[in-house]
């Protein structure tokens, strides 16, 4: 898609930002000292603390990840919504009021609290630590997908943008300030994500589509590939070798605005019986040049997609619906999308040209798991399952989520913000689904970036609830990135260097070492926020979670409820269940995508490790502390 | 807003061991609930297909069945522990 900013967007943008860095400052002035800038204090009320715990909660991967991959797959990319909520049980039935209890600054005290151990502050902070950068990671692509069609940058700008603005925050004002801009921008967007809910409801379903939606040309292919059209010059056949199906070259001669004279426009279509159906193509030639739908991208021939071709009872409008009926009509709807695995790459004399292919789906198969987790083969049905493992453990397991426990004044207070937070996050998981489900059917998809599909949805409806949306969704990560690099620092100045390295530092040192590892860690951030860039965001937290479980749920879980757990116990189940889930997402078949290499090749078939890293780590703590049981006793 | 330190660590609970145990119980009950979710979406992905509630199928009401469940278990959760704190705290009672 062709993204040109605009002066509206703009405004609200910088207003927006800068009111959120304003708050930031007037914070700064509030936090002195180490409790203030790690743990605010202590003293945030629990109403504000709950609402800021879902402006943590809902990150990227949620607003733009899960909404994207509902645009795109469907009922599977709301299974995130569900596993993300159903982990917050385990936070506040397990684990918020004894982690409350037991910590002080960070999630690492609480584990070490009855030990003293420095295999424990060593393991632990390094484990925080690569939970954050993991989940660092699809903050920053989010907000690399943002700024583009926002402010017309290209994505790695966005990522550059968002590091610094975060470590501004974060080396101003830590907690404080964190906890304040999650409150505003949690608040803001389950609000604004109802409006576009909303809207989605009012608006309906129909087959007409948006003048912005790409619909197919359909032409003969006989008289195409004999030369005998008027529109088009036949140029080449070509037949990709995995799928064996073929696809023709025209060219077509087009005056683009940008350019005159007239230009040779190529074009894709693919083969089907008698018929060429017209593709979306992407061209990297062999000079480097990219072209959409063979122009620069600055034509605007690549269009959006989606859309309902369809409806029930050969209705071609149904108008306003109701939350059931607009479900249902869904069902029993036809539906076209462009998903990635009917996407094809082709070899054209040194050029790279990537296809994007439609395919028809009912709205009956839409609407059940399948169409991302191909749950009909074991493997399928495995990773599906490690996966809602992962979400469902992960949640609390997060180094950021947890230090927002240290916030509240009582454990009472940790357990009311929990609630108030599971009903504003169970809220906005709710409306995900109109979200996602309204960007498919209304043809606002980005084929090149799905992350982008609730932010288009809100464009469809006009160009100032884009503006706000965009704004909130970028605050959203600027929040999220504060709160993660807060947990991160924390790891570093507090567990790494005043406990385990017994460094003696000054309240104001302490501060000081904070805001340097704050540094650090957005440095990092940015790096790979641009490395990642196009994945999408809630697939890469599914991996945040996972090592999050693996690598902390058994110790809490244990420290609270297996007297027999010791020291050793946990430090080797925190590595084990670190390490192994690392291994496996490094070696996965997504990872080996990222690397550029041929992902059958990966060494297992497993993308999400939860299903055996969690065990793992549960089973290593058990072994460990029963062998170390007798030395803990001495010790003793 | 202040923003001092808490005095976190010299607070006494007594409801504490009896919030554990039942936080215990309602995590498994919504833990069982959980897993019928992820065998049927599994292990019959058919049934899922189903219509249950005015047209729409039971992969959308279960789905968010689970949602609105957890925050009702959240609630009724909330209202039992503070009933107890108080009865307990107020009392000194410690079981």
């Amino acid at each position: 898609m062709n993204y040109i900013a605009n002066p509206i967007a703009i405004a609200i943008f910088l207003a927006f930002v800068g009111f959120v860095l304003g708050m930031s400052f007037y914070f700064a002035r509030k936090a002195r000292s180490a409790k203030n800038y790690f743990a605010a204090g202590g003293t945030i009320h629990w109403f504000v603390n709950g609402i800021a715990f879902a402006g943590d909660y809902l990150s990227a991967a949620s607003f733009l990840g899960i909404c994207g991959l509902i645009a795109t797959m469907g009922y599977d990319g709301f299974l995130y919504s569900i596993g993300y909520l159903a982990g917050w049980i385990v936070a506040l039935f397990v684990v918020a009021e004894p982690m409350k209890r037991l910590g002080k600054y960070t999630f690492t005290d609480a584990l070490d609290s009855t030990f003293n151990s420095k295999g424990i502050q060593f393991m632990a902070a390094v484990s925080t630590l690569t939970v954050s950068i993991f989940y660092l990671i699809p903050q920053m692509v989010g907000a690399g997908s943002l700024v583009t069609p926002l402010l017309g940058l290209p994505q790695w700008m966005g990522v550059v943008m968002v590091g610094i603005i975060v470590i501004t925050i974060v080396a101003t004002a830590g907690m404080t300030s964190t906890t304040y801009v999650q409150f505003l921008k949690g608040g803001l967007l389950i609000i604004f994500s109802t409006v576009l809910s909303i809207g989605v409801l009012h608006k309906g379903l129909s087959t007409t589509p948006r003048e912005e939606t790409f619909v197919p040309r359909e032409i003969n292919a006989q008289t195409a590939m004999a030369g005998q059209l008027d529109d088009f010059s036949f140029v080449a056949t070509i037949t990709d070798e995995k799928t064996g199906q073929t696809f023709v070259k025209l060219t077509s001669d087009m005056v683009l605005e940008a350019e005159t004279p007239p230009r040779a426009v190529a074009s894709w279509w693919e083969v089907e019986g008698t018929k060429l159906i017209e593709t979306q193509a992407k061209t990297v030639t062999s000079a480097g040049e990219e072209l959409y739908n063979g122009a620069p991208k600055k034509a605007g021939l690549f269009k959006s997609v989606g859309r309902v071709i369809e409806l029930p009872d050969g209705q071609t409008e149904t108008g306003r619906l109701g939350v059931f009926k607009y479900f249902s009509t869904i069902q029993k709807s036809t539906i076209v999308r462009y998903p990635k695995s009917a996407i094809v790459s082709l070899n054209d004399s040194g050029d790279t040209v990537t296809l994007y292919r439609p395919q028809v789906t009912s709205g009956e198969d839409l609407m059940v798991p399948g169409q991302k987790f191909k749950i009909k083969d074991g493997m399928g049905k495995l990773n599906f399952i490690s996966l809602m493992m992962a979400l469902f453990f992960g949640t609390a397991s997060l180094p950021h989520i947890l230090i927002r426990y240290y916030t509240v004044p009582s454990q009472r207070d940790a357990r009311k913000s929990t609630i108030v937070a599971i009903a504003a996050i169970g809220f906005f998981y709710v409306l995900t689904l109109f979200m996602g489900l309204g960007a498919m059917t209304l043809g606002v998809i980005d084929l090149g970036d799905g992350n982008m599909s609730a932010p288009l949805l809100a464009k469809s409806f006009n160009i100032v609830l884009f503006s706000i949306i965009s704004a909130v969704a970028f605050a959203t990560v600027l929040g999220t990135v504060s709160g993660l690099i807060v947990a991160a620092s924390g790891a570093v100045a507090h567990d790494l260097m005043d406990n385990f390295l017994n460094i003696k530092m000054s309240d104001q040192g302490k501060v000081k070492a904070g805001k340097i590892s704050a540094f650090v860690v957005g440095i990092i951030a940015i790096l790979l926020g641009i490395v990642f860039q196009g994945v999408n965001v809630a697939f890469l937290v599914g991996w945040a979670f996972a090592v999050a479980a693996s690598a902390n749920l058994p110790a809490i879980i244990m420290l609270l409820f297996w007297k027999r757990t010791t020291a050793k116990g946990i430090t080797w189940s925190i590595g084990v269940g670190m390490l192994s889930a690392l291994l496996i997402i490094l070696t996965s078949p997504s990872m080996y995508g990222q690397y550029g290499l041929d992902m059958s090749t990966a060494w297992h078939r497993l993308d999400n490790p939860g299903i055996i890293s969690i065990p793992l780590s549960f089973l290593t703590l058990v072994v460990v502390s029963l062998m170390t049981k007798k030395q803990a006793a001495v010790t003793a | 807003m202040l923003h001092e330190p808490a005095p976190v660590s010299e607070e006494k609970d007594n409801a504490s061991d009896w919030k554990a145990k039942l936080g215990i119980k309602l995590f498994w009950l919504y833990c069982v609930i959980y897993m019928g979710f992820v065998g049927t979406a599994v292990f019959s992905t058919k049934l899922m297909k189903k219509p249950v509630l005015g047209g729409t199928n039971l992969a959308i009401v279960y789905g968010m069945g689970l949602i609105v469940f957890a925050i009702l278990l959240g609630l009724i959760y909330n209202h039992l522990c503070t009933k107890k704190e108080d009865a307990m705290n107020l009392s000194g009672e410690s079981k």
